[in-house]
C-alpha cells in the first residue's frame, strides 16, 4: 500500500498554516501506511555560504551539541544545530563534501537523510500521527511539504527504510509502490560510486535520481530516463527547492489525484486526503497520466 | 427527502441507513452531504432508493448496487458501480480507474471522463461514458455495453469476450483480439435506446462498433511456444 501526498501552496500568505494544513492530509493517508511516516518541509532557508542538513540518530538522547562543536573544531567553521526528537536540524557553513566525510569518519552512527538550503526531512516508524506530533511539525511554517505514509512489503520497518530518500540538494522522494530490479539496480549504482543504507526499493530509485541529476541532467529528464531504467509500480512525488513532480508507471498501477485551486496544488494517493484541504471541492481534479511528469514551482507556481 | 451528513454520522451509520430502507419504507430519496472522498459510500443497496450524493467520493461507491438510482454530484474514485447488479449509478464529474469493474446490470453513467481500465471484466452492464476513457478498457469485458462518446486510450477491449463496445472518437490502440465490426441497423437501434436512458445527446451513427474476433477462445496449437 503506502500513501503520499504533496501540499505546495501558491499564495505566501498561507506559509504560516503549511504544517496545520498538511496534517490532516498526512493523517488520512495513515490506513495506507500504518507502520511509518515521513515529511519533507521546504522553510527558513539558509544564508548563501551555508548547508542545511537532516541528521538522524536511533538514540534520542544522542547530544547533538558533540555535532557542531567537532565541526567546528575539525572543519573551523560555524555550525549551528537544533534537535527535534530523533533528528537533529544542522547549518554549517563549511564545504558539504567535508561536512559529509568528517560525519561518516567521526559519527558513523548518525544517518544523513537531506541536505540543501531549505529541505528538511523528518522520519520515523509509529503511526503518521504520532510521528507527525513528535517532530512539532503542527505548527510548522513553511513553501510546500511533501509526506509518506509507509505500509512495508520489501524491506524491514525502520526509521532508515521509511521515506522520504534524499536525491541531491534540495530534492527527495516519496514512493507508492515497489521496484522489482532493484537488486540489480543497487548493484549497478554501488559500481557508479552510490552508497546505500538499506535493502529498500525506494532509496535505489532515489539513488538513480541522485546519479543521474549529479551527471547533469535535468529532474524532468531523469523522472523521464527513469521510466525505461525502474521496473517495477511506482507513483514518486519529487520535493524540489520550489515545488514538486509527480510520475505514475506506464500502466498508472497505483493510484493519484492532483488538485489546483488559486491558492494551493495538492497531489495525494487518494482524494480523501485532499478533500481536507480549504477549497477541496472547488478545485480542479484530475488523475496524473501513465509516464507523463508533472510538475509546480518557481515564482509563478505554474505546471511545467 | 431524507438528508444525512457524512462529514457527521461516518461511513457505518451513512450505509446502515440506506440499506434499512427497504422496499417497503416510505423514504425513497435519500441526499448524502460531504461526503469527504470516503471509501464505499451507498454499497449494498437493494432496493429502489433515489440517492444524491453532494461531493466527490472515494473508491467503490454504489457498488454491488441492486435497484438504488445513485448520482454523484462530483467525481468518483476507483471502482465506482464495481460489480453492480441492477439500477443506476450516475456520475456528474469523471471517475476513477476501473469504472463498472466486474458489473453484471444494471446503467453507469460518467458524464465526464473514465480513467483507465473503465469496465474491466464487465459482465452484462451498460457503461456510458460523456468523455474519454483510459487505457485498458472493456479489458476481459464479457457482457453489455460500454459506449465512449469521446476517445478510448490504449487497448481497448484487450481479451474481450461477447461485450459490445461504441467509441465516437478516436481508438489510441485495440487490444489483442479486439476488432473494428460492422455498426448495422440493430446496433444503432440498441445504442440509440442506451443514450438516450443516459440522457447524452449524440447520433448512434457518429459511432464506431468494436468486439471480440474470438480468436482466444480455444487454444491454438500453433501459439503453444509463446507459453
Amino acid at each position: 500500500m503506502c500513501g503520499i501526498v504533496g501540499l505546495y501552496l501558491k499564495n505566501p500568505a498561507l506559509r504560516p498554516e503549511l504544517g496545520g494544513m498538511f496534517q490532516p492530509m498526512l493523517s488520512e493517508m495513515s490506513s495506507r501506511g500504518p507502520d511509518s511516516a515521513g515529511v519533507a518541509i521546504y522553510r527558513d532557508p539558509v544564508a548563501d555560504g551555508h548547508t542545511k542538513y537532516s541528521l538522524a540518530h536511533d538514540d534520542n538522547q544522542f547530544d547533538w551539541k558533540t555535532i557542531d562543536t567537532g565541526l567546528e573544531q575539525a572543519l573551523n567553521c560555524d555550525a549551528s544545530t537544533r534537535a527535534i526528537d530523533t533528528h537533529c536540524i544542522l547549518v554549517c557553513d563549511a564545504a558539504e563534501a567535508e561536512v559529509v566525510g568528517w560525519l561518516a569518519r567521526e559519527q558513523p552512527d548518525v544517518r544523513l537523510v537531506g541536505s540543501g538550503a531549505s529541505l528538511e526531512i523528518f522520519k520515523e516508524v509509529g503511526a503518521p500521527d504520532d510521528v507527525y506530533r513528535r517532530f512539532d511539525l503542527g505548527q510548522a511554517a513553511g513553501s510546500h511539504m511533501i509526506g509518506h505514509t509507509r505500509m512495508a512489503t520489501e524491506s524491514a520497518v525502520t526509521t532508515a527504510g521509511s521515506h522520504p530518500f534524499a536525491t541531491g540538494a534540495d530534492l527527495c522522494l516519496v514512493h507508492n509502490g515497489s521496484l522489482s530490479n532493484h537488486n540489480r539496480l543497487r548493484e549497478n549504482l554501488q559500481r557508479e560510486g552510490l552508497e546505500f543504507q538499506t535493502e529498500n526499493d525506494t532509496e535505489v530509485a532515489a539513488a538513480y535520481m541522485t546519479w543521474k541529476l549529479r551527471q547533469g541532467v535535468s529532474l524532468h529528464d531523469a523522472l523521464t530516463e527513469s521510466i525505461d531504467d525502474l521496473d517495477g509500480f511506482y507513483t514518486f512525488c519529487v520535493g524540489t527547492s520550489d515545488g514538486f513532480a509527480v510520475l505514475r508507471d506506464p500502466i498508472a498501477c497505483k493510484h493519484a489525484v492532483l488538485a489546483e485551486t488559486d491558492d494551493w496544488v495538492a497531489m495525494a494517493t487518494e482524494y480523501r486526503a485532499i478533500a481536507q484541504l480549504p477549497g477541496a471541492d472547488q478545485a480542479n481534479i484530475w488523475e496524473p497520466k501513465p509516464q507523463t511528469v508533472y510538475s509546480w514551482g518557481g515564482s509563478d507556481g505554474a505546471v511545467h | 427527502m431524507r438528508e444525512l451528513d457524512f462529514a457527521e454520522l461516518g461511513l457505518r451509520e451513512i450505509n446502515s441507513q440506506l440499506n434499512s430502507a427497504d422496499a417497503a419504507s416510505e423514504e425513497k430519496h435519500w441526499t448524502i452531504n460531504r461526503p469527504m472522498g470516503q471509501h464505499a459510500i451507498a454499497c449494498g443497496l437493494q432496493s429502489p432508493l433515489d440517492v444524491q450524493i453532494k461531493g466527490h467520493v472515494g473508491f467503490y461507491c454504489g457498488g454491488m448496487n441492486q435497484q438504488a438510482s445513485i448520482t454523484v454530484h462530483g467525481h468518483a474514485g476507483v471502482g465506482v458501480a464495481e460489480n453492480m447488479m441492477s439500477g443506476e449509478v450516475r456520475v456528474t464529474g469523471n471517475a476513477s480507474q476501473a469504472a463498472g469493474a466486474t458489473a453484471h446490470g444494471g446503467l453507469l453513467v460518467i458524464e465526464g471522463d473514465a480513467s483507465s481500465r473503465c469496465g474491466i471484466s464487465m459482465k452484462g452492464v451498460d457503461i456510458v461514458v460523456g468523455g474519454s476513457v483510459g487505457h485498458m478498457s472493456a479489458f476481459m469485458a464479457q457482457r453489455g455495453n460500454l459506449v465512449v462518446c469521446g476517445d478510448a486510450g490504449e487497448a481497448l477491449g484487450d481479451s474481450i469476450y461477447e461485450a459490445r463496445l461504441y467509441v465516437r472518437g478516436s481508438v489510441e490502440s485495440l487490444g489483442a483480439d479486439c476488432v473494428e465490426k460492422e455498426l448495422t441497423a440493430e446496433h444503432i437501434e440498441a445504442l440509440t435506446e442506451l443514450l438516450r436512458r443516459a440522457g447524452i445527446d449524440h447520433a448512434a451513427s457518429e459511432f464506431k462498433r468494436y468486439g471480440s474476433a474470438r480468436t482466444l477462445y480455444n487454444f491454438d496449437i500453433d501459439h503453444a511456444d509463446a507459453y
